[in-house]
C-alpha cells in the first residue's frame, strides 16, 4: 500500500512535468496546425538557463523560476518570427522540417558552449520526510503544486480572458479572426511565449529533481511530451494535461513492476495502440470528412 | 465628405484580372447593391476593402483615410464590418463567445490586471459580456447564448453573424449574400430585417446579392460588375433596363 502511494507519488511529478511540456506542443498545434519539434529542446534551454542564472547571478529559486521562463519564452517567441512566421502559408511539412532544424541548432549550439553534462546547484534546502517505508521530499511537492498552479493559470488565461477567447478563435478559424479586430500576429506571439515559457519551467523543474544537464536531454523528454498530448488529443489544452499524467503513471508503474528497460517500449506502444484505437486522443475530437 | 470612396480599384490573382478599375463612392447612411454573374468579383471587392487581399492598384479610402496596405485587424477597427457568403461562425465557441470577441479592440486590460484579478479586468469582462447580452437580445438570441454557434439553426446563423459584425462598432457594413439559401418568404423577412438594422445602428450598408427581389426591393443605387469590369451603375430602374445587365446575366440573344 505504501509502495503504490509511493509510486503514486512519483507518477504525479514524472507526469507533471511531462503536461508542461505537452502544452507548449498542444497549443502551437492548436493555433498554428504545426507541431514545434524543437520544443523538447526548448525544454533543455531551460534547464540551461536556470543552470546559467543559479551559478553566475547566484539567485534564489523564485527569481531564477521566472527569469528562466522569460528567457524561454523570449527565445520562442524569436524563433516563431524568424523561423516559422515566413513559413505560415508554405506546406505544413516544411514547418515540421524547420521546426527539426531548430532543435538540432538549439541542441549544437548549447553543445558548443557546454561540451559536458553540468550540475545544477540545489536552489532549495531539500528536505525529507519519512513516514515509515513512506518517503516525500519537499522538492517533490514543489514540482506537483508548482505545475498545477501553472496549469490552473493558464487554463484561466485560456478559458476567462480576451486573449484566450482569441486563441480558442484562430484554432477553429484564423482568417476571419483579424475581422474582429484581433491582431493574430500578437496573439500567436503571446501562444509561443506561454507555451514555451512553460516548457523552460518544466526544464528548470527537471533539472532541480535530476540535477545532471546536458544538451540532448530534451529529445527523449520531448518525445514523451509530444507522446502526451496525442494521447490527449492534440490541441486540447485539458487533454494535453490529462495525457501527461497517464504517461506519467505508466512509466512509473512499468518501472516499478518491470525490469526498468521496458519503460520507453511501453511508453511508445501505447501511443501506438492509442492512434490504431482512438487515432483523435482521449479529449481530441474525430474530424469527419466531408466527400 | 463619402464614407467610403474607392478609385481605381484593380486585383489580379497570377494574371487573372479578378477587378479592374473598380470606382465606388458611398454616403453615410447609403444602402448601395453590388451586383454581378457568379465569378464578377463581388467578394474580391469585399476582401479588398477589409484587407484579406492586398490591391494591385488603386486607393480605398474610409472618411479620407487611405486603408490600402492597412492590416485587417486595424481596418476592422476603424469601422468596417462584414459577413460572409458561406456563414464563417466560430463554430465550436458559444454564440457568447462569438460576439464577444468582436468587442476585442475595446477591451481595455492589461495581462498583469488579468493574471492578479485587479483593477479594470472584472469590470471590463462584465461590460462586455453584457454588452454582448444586450446586442443578442435584439437579435432574439439571448436564450442560446450558452449555445455552441454550430448548433444553431441555419436562418439564426445568418443573424449570429450579422450581430457579431455589428458587435466591433462599424460605420460601414458589408453583407456578402446575407440571403442565400433563403426562401421567398425568409427573403421578405430578411428585407424588413436589413432596413431595421440599418435604422438601429445607423449604419452604411454595401449589399452583396444575388437576389433580384431583394436588392431592388431595399437598394437605392446598384453597382454590376461582370468579368472584373463595372459594367454598369445607378439607380434601381435604370440598371434594370440597362441592355448590358441583361447581357451580362442572360447572354447575348436573348437581351437583343
Amino acid at each position: 500500500m505504501v509502495y503504490i502511494f509511493q509510486q503514486a507519488l512519483n507518477a504525479l511529478q514524472l507526469g507533471s512535468i511531462y503536461a508542461l511540456i505537452a502544452l507548449g506542443y498542444t497549443m502551437v498545434y492548436g493555433i498554428l496546425t504545426m507541431i514545434n519539434f524543437a520544443h523538447g529542446d526548448l525544454f533543455m534551454i531551460g534547464a540551461f538557463f536556470c543552470f546559467l542564472i543559479a551559478v553566475y547571478l547566484h539567485l534564489s529559486f523564485v527569481p531564477t523560476l521566472l527569469l528562466s521562463m522569460l528567457g524561454v519564452a523570449f527565445l520562442g517567441v524569436i524563433i516563431e518570427r524568424l523561423a516559422y512566421k515566413p513559413l505560415r502559408n508554405a506546406p505544413r511539412v516544411s514547418a515540421i522540417i524547420t521546426a527539426l532544424g531548430v532543435g538540432l541548432f538549439l541542441e549544437n549550439f548549447t553543445l558548443a558552449l557546454s561540451p559536458y553534462p553540468q550540475h545544477i546547484p540545489p536552489l532549495l534546502e531539500n528536505t525529507t520526510w519519512t513516514l515509515g517505508t513512506l518517503s516525500i521530499s519537499s522538492l517533490q511537492i514543489l514540482v506537483i503544486v508548482l505545475s498545477l498552479v501553472l496549469m490552473l493559470l493558464l487554463d484561466f488565461i485560456v478559458q476567462r480572458t480576451k486573449a484566450g477567447m482569441a486563441m480558442r478563435a484562430i484554432s477553429w478559424d484564423k482568417t476571419i479572426v483579424p475581422l474582429m479586430g484581433v491582431p493574430v500576429n500578437k496573439i500567436i506571439s503571446l501562444t509561443f511565449a506561454i507555451g514555451t515559457g512553460l516548457g523552460g519551467s518544466a526544464g528548470m523543474m527537471y533539472g532541480l529533481a535530476y540535477p545532471v544537464i546536458d544538451p540532448y536531454m530534451g529529445i527523449m523528454v520531448g518525445w514523451k511530451a509530444f507522446i502526451s498530448a496525442v494521447i490527449g488529443g492534440i490541441g486540447n489544452i485539458r487533454g494535453a494535461m490529462i495525457g501527461g499524467f497517464i504517461l506519467g503513471a505508466v512509466e512509473i508503474m512499468v518501472a516499478a513492476f518491470f525490469p526498468s528497460t521496458y519503460r520507453d517500449f511501453v511508453a511508445f506502444t501505447l501511443l501506438l495502440i492509442l492512434l490504431i484505437v482512438r487515432p483523435y486522443g482521449i479529449l481530441g475530437k474525430p474530424q469527419p470528412q466531408k466527400v | 465628405m463619402p464614407l467610403l470612396e474607392i478609385s481605381g480599384l484593380t486585383h489580379r490573382f497570377a494574371g487573372l484580372c479578378a477587378v479592374s478599375d473598380f470606382n465606388f463612392i458611398i454616403d453615410p447612411h447609403e444602402l448601395v447593391g453590388i451586383i454581378g454573374p457568379n465569378g464578377a468579383g463581388k467578394t474580391t471587392v469585399f476582401n479588398l476593402i477589409t484587407g484579406v487581399y492586398k490591391a494591385t492598384a488603386g486607393s480605398i479610402k474610409l472618411a479620407g483615410r487611405d486603408l490600402v496596405g492597412q492590416t485587417p485587424h486595424t481596418i476592422t477597427r476603424s469601422g468596417i464590418a462584414r459577413t460572409f457568403q458561406n456563414i464563417r461562425l466560430f463554430r465550436e465557441l458559444s454564440v457568447l463567445d462569438n460576439v464577444r470577441i468582436a468587442h476585442y479592440g475595446r477591451m481595455a486590460y492589461t495581462p498583469v490586471e488579468a493574471l492578479l484579478h485587479i483593477g479594470r479586468f472584472r469590470a471590463e469582462e462584465k461590460r462586455i459580456t453584457d454588452l454582448t447580452l444586450d446586442l443578442l437580445s435584439m437579435f432574439k438570441l439571448d436564450d442560446m447564448a450558452n449555445e455552441k454557434a454550430k448548433n444553431l439553426p441555419y436562418g439564426l446563423q445568418r443573424r449570429l453573424e450579422i450581430a457579431r459584425a455589428l458587435a466591433t462598432g462599424p460605420k460601414l457594413l458589408l453583407l456578402d449574400e446575407p440571403a442565400a439559401g433563403m426562401n421567398p418568404n425568409e427573403i421578405i423577412q430578411l428585407m424588413e430585417f436589413i432596413g431595421w438594422i440599418r435604422q438601429t445602428f445607423s449604419v452604411t450598408i454595401i449589399l452583396i446579392e444575388h437576389q433580384m427581389r431583394l436588392v431592388m426591393g431595399i437598394c437605392e443605387r446598384l453597382v454590376v460588375l461582370d468579368f472584373g469590369a463595372t459594367i454598369a451603375a445607378g439607380l434601381c430602374a435604370e440598371i434594370q433596363n440597362n441592355p448590358k445587365v441583361m447581357e451580362a446575366y442572360l447572354g447575348v440573344e436573348v437581351a437583343q
